[in-house]
């Protein structure tokens, strides 16, 4: 067994494509054919009538062919005075119906989450949620199963080296609660346009800069911008070596039912062709 | 309303299939074909697009471009008789159907240094 472990491993190459900087939106980039993305997304926040927090998500996508993204999150969260608790998973896939580049490329994306009323990792803002879902303590708030089906319309372009990504969200619990809806808009830039022969760690061809913003709609009964709360922050992902990626975002809240703002960080490596056959 | 549905799944079914051949240069239309680097050539511009294939490309094509599995070597007769234009379509759209990502986020002028590197290779 560990032999064939070994040998998988050793038959992988690091790859090191850079990532665009959202955390909350998606783009038409899906992951490539063979590759498996090990990433962690934390959220770290203080609702005003709540605890810290520090919600975190561990992604593994793996590119199954490539027109179809396939993955896995595993959802935690530590909470100030209180406990520190797995919160749950999310099985999502991605697929792109067109296989060629457009001015407009749509991704479809389906979803199946089963968390409790504690998950923090913050990967969507819909429907009414709000600081008060936040700032309950995680003794109150983990009973609560939130066992929901998760459907995106994502809409991206790349224009003259800019990432335009749109996101449409429509959520539904699965336990008799209405849909709820809610979007995802991000833009983003590389430093710099034109490679070098010997990058430096900190050459500007391995930064994106861009900004992200995020929020809900409201439900099937309520569909509007009344009682929701919306993000909106700067946003920057590093390349660096061995296949390593950082991003980091400061987003903050736009109205009273948001947070006053969530600091975001994102590791992330990536393994190139896990299954291949050396020639 | 239902033609609408109809047209629209004719439409994703033959990208689908014009996507699936594997002879793509046989869908790159021919103003596309025409693409020359903007780019001046250099040894710079070379060296850098080897970085850069070093990043993107060499966990799939293999450090020394020869392939690697079922990935085809970027030194083959195919990709050196494509053209500049060719090869840049092929960057921009991948070939989703065959494992070949789009690389259209890359900014095109890192994908002109890619094309000058693979230029720069023994068959």
């Amino acid at each position: 067994m560990h032999f064939l472990l070994t040998a998988l491993f050793l038959s992988c190459g690091v790859a090191g494509a850079q990532e665009l900087p959202y955390f909350v939106t998606y783009s038409h980039h899906l992951e490539e054919p063979g590759n498996l993305e090990i990433e962690n997304k934390t959220a770290i926040a203080h609702p005003q009538d709540g605890n810290a927090f520090l919600g975190s998500a561990i992604e593994f996508e793996y590119g199954v062919a490539g027109w179809w993204t396939s993955e896995l999150y595993l959802d935690g969260q530590t909470a100030a005075k209180e406990a520190t608790t797995f919160t749950g998973f999310r099985l999502e896939n991605r697929f792109r119906p067109l296989l060629r580049e457009h001015w407009i490329n749509p991704v479809l994306y389906a979803e199946l989450e089963d968390t409790n009323g504690a998950d923090k990792s913050l990967l969507e803002v819909v429907g009414h949620d709000g600081t008060s879902d936040l700032a309950a303590p995680v003794h109150e708030s983990s009973p609560e199963k939130q066992r929901e089906a998760e459907l995106k319309l994502i809409l991206s372009s790349d224009v003259h080296a800019w990432n335009l990504s749109e996101n449409l969200i429509f959520e539904k619990n699965l336990s008799n609660q209405p849909w709820e809806f809610g979007y995802a808009l991000a833009a983003s830039h590389p430093l710099a346009l034109h490679g070098v022969p010997r990058p430096g760690s900190f050459a500007p061809q391995n930064f994106i800069a861009g900004v992200e913003m995020y929020g809900g709609l409201g439900d099937r009964h309520a569909a509007g911008l009344h009682d929701t709360s919306h993000y909106l922050g700067p946003t920057l992902s590093y390349a660096l070596p061995h296949g390593v990626s950082a991003m980091f975002s400061p987003s903050f809240g736009l109205n009273g039912n948001s947070l006053d703002h969530i600091f975001r960080l994102g590791l992330n490596y990536e393994i190139g062709q896990l299954f291949a056959r050396e020639r | 309303m239902r033609s609408a549905v109809v047209l629209a799944a004719a439409l994703a079914l033959s990208s689908f299939a014009a996507g699936a051949s594997s002879n793509w240069r046989a869908h790159v239309p021919g103003k596309e074909q025409e693409l020359t680097d903007p780019l001046p050539q250099s040894a710079d511009n070379a060296a850098a697009g080897q970085e850069l294939y070093r990043r993107n490309c060499s966990g799939c094509h293999g450090a020394d471009a020869a392939g690697r599995g079922h990935k085809p070597s970027l030194r083959s007769s195919h990709v050196r008789s494509a053209s500049d234009g060719d090869l840049f379509w092929l960057l921009r759209n991948g070939s989703l159907a065959h494992g070949m990502p789009s690389w259209s986020l890359l900014p095109e002028p890192q994908r002109w240094q890619l094309i000058q590197y693979l230029r720069t290779l023994p068959e």
